[in-house]
């Protein structure tokens, strides 16, 4: 019932089996966060490091929260006050922490597929918190974990995700992830923002959200980078979000009851008018919540898997 | 494995949980500060049915909480988990509450020592008492069932198989000797 893996690199290397493990156990979990006394004793002892080597609230609380509420030790670690700006390289820096007997390193960074030279060279087990424009399982699982929850199935919901797909982690693991599930999977954003051959991912490609909004259950959107327009590929802020931006008028073209989740930051205004962010159908805080709880499982069954290999 | 005996059957089963209730009754004087917590999952099933049979004496609903000790056990690292985790449901305070924790087996005790723990994560209560359906001997720990259906003493060779009508369609406890070899 363990996780096949020492690590957690993407979702690409799950089975749909353990996907729905990770769910189910999260599902126990979610109670914990909800008692006075949120932490129980399974993980005591065991010494976990968050390493994060880009800017990071969301995704470095929630896995520390997870890692507290099961009453793991966790250290956090981040780029500019460590000693990888004197120089260290990021297997050095690694190594030094296992060196001081970690079971688990949590790691960020801009670099695709650095948390996989991680696991290669190290004993501890490796969770991917984002690697590049890689893969953000961990996100991916609590989008999935927070349809089911609302939505009492994922399997043929009409799940389109908007935004800059090219550059984002988000939407590639949410992509596998969605797809392992049997959802049905549409994207849409500028053509810019589109990778050529996408369609090879099991997804329809829309130009307009109109399109790719019509009858859908739930709505992803991305968070669009600012600094993307300094290199071109849209040509300002207000023109992407007038014609790629959730606002009511384009809510209503989804099912009625449709889900709009967003895996923060959000930019007010530009992807998401504040109306739809607040509204009633937006469970971007349950998404939060969820994480949590989906860390916390994640978590545990790495750790439950390494004793029975 | 194979079937070694039936030591209780549904006749059997039914009438521990009533003279269980009634022992319940008895020292607790009454269903006052009173609640019924089950071990995951068969507990949850006894537990039910031991709130119902109180109906039946009493009058009175005797709330009943779920217990999922996954997260409580002191063998994550060395056991291989058969079962997917499952929800706990404490849905009544158990600060000041005399909680009767129902298990089907009671076995090592070490199951009772992680729901015991789990339990005074949701507060302090008064008292805790322990029910079991079967007591098959070779704790480990000093706990003891308060309510206790049936003393079975058992070798280590052998496993207990509770089956309950909720989940298996059928009630009945039987005892398993493990293959030769």
């Amino acid at each position: 019932m363990a996780l096949k893996k020492k690590d957690l690199l993407g979702i690409d290397y799950l089975e749909r089996a353990e996907i729905e493990e990770i769910i189910s156990t999260a599902e126990s979990f979610k109670e914990v966060s909800t008692r006075d006394i949120k932490k129980v004793p399974a993980l005591r002892g065991r010494t976990i490091v968050n390493l994060f080597f880009e800017p990071s609230t969301r995704t470095r609380t929630s896995f520390e929260l997870a890692a507290k509420r099961l009453s793991a030790d966790i250290i956090n670690i981040s780029s500019s006050t460590s000693s990888v700006v004197k120089g260290e390289t990021l297997l050095d820096t690694a190594r030094n922490i296992e060196a001081m007997s970690s079971d688990m390193i949590i790691v960020r960074h801009s670099m695709s597929g650095a948390p996989i030279i991680l696991a290669r060279a190290l004993k501890s087990s490796v969770i991917n918190a984002g690697d590049g424009a890689h893969e953000h399982p961990s996100q991916a699982l609590l989008d999935l974990f927070t349809i089911k929850e609302r939505l009492g199935k994922v399997e043929g919901l009409n799940i389109a995700i908007i935004g800059d797909i090219a550059h984002s982690r988000v939407a590639r693991s949410n992509i596998l992830c969605l797809n392992k599930m049997g959802a049905n999977v549409r994207i849409c954003g500028p053509a810019t923002l589109i990778p050529a051959d996408i369609e090879k991912m099991g997804v329809k490609v829309y130009f307009r959200p109109e399109d790719a909004i019509d009858g859908a259950d739930v709505v992803m959107m991305l968070r669009i980078q600012v600094e993307r327009q300094k290199s071109g590929l849209f040509p300002g802020v207000r023109e992407y979000s007038r014609f790629f931006g959730l606002n009511l008028e384009r809510v209503r073209l989804a099912k009625e009851g449709v889900l709009i989740m967003h895996p923060g930051p959000i930019n007010r205004g530009v992807e998401i008018s504040p109306e739809v962010a607040d509204g009633p159908y937006s469970v971007i805080l349950d998404q939060v919540t969820n994480g949590v709880a989906v860390r916390m499982a994640i978590i545990y069954l790495l750790a439950e898997g390494r004793g029975t290999a | 494995m194979k079937i070694k005996a039936k030591v209780m059957d549904k006749d059997g089963i039914d009438r521990a949980l009533i003279r269980i209730a009634h022992e319940i009754l008895e020292r607790n004087r009454g269903t006052v500060g009173l609640a019924l917590a089950g071990i995951r999952t068969g507990g949850v099933h006894l537990a039910r049915r031991l709130s119902e049979n109180i109906r039946k004496i009493e009058g009175v609903d005797v709330p009943v909480g779920a217990l999922d000790i996954t997260m409580y056990r002191d063998d994550i690292a060395s056991r291989k988990r058969k079962t997917p985790m499952g929800k706990t449901e404490i849905t009544f305070s158990v600060t000041g509450m005399t909680i009767v924790l129902v298990d089907d087996v009671l076995f090592t005790g070490r199951t009772i020592r992680a729901a015991m723990d789990s339990l005074m994560d949701f507060g302090r209560p008064r008292a805790i008492q322990l029910a079991v359906l079967l007591d098959r001997g070779h704790k480990e720990l000093p706990i003891t069932a308060d309510y206790v259906g049936k003393n079975v003493p058992t070798s280590n060779k052998e496993a207990v198989k509770v089956r309950l009508l909720e989940e298996d369609g059928k009630d009945e406890v039987l005892i398993m000797e493990k293959a030769e070899g």
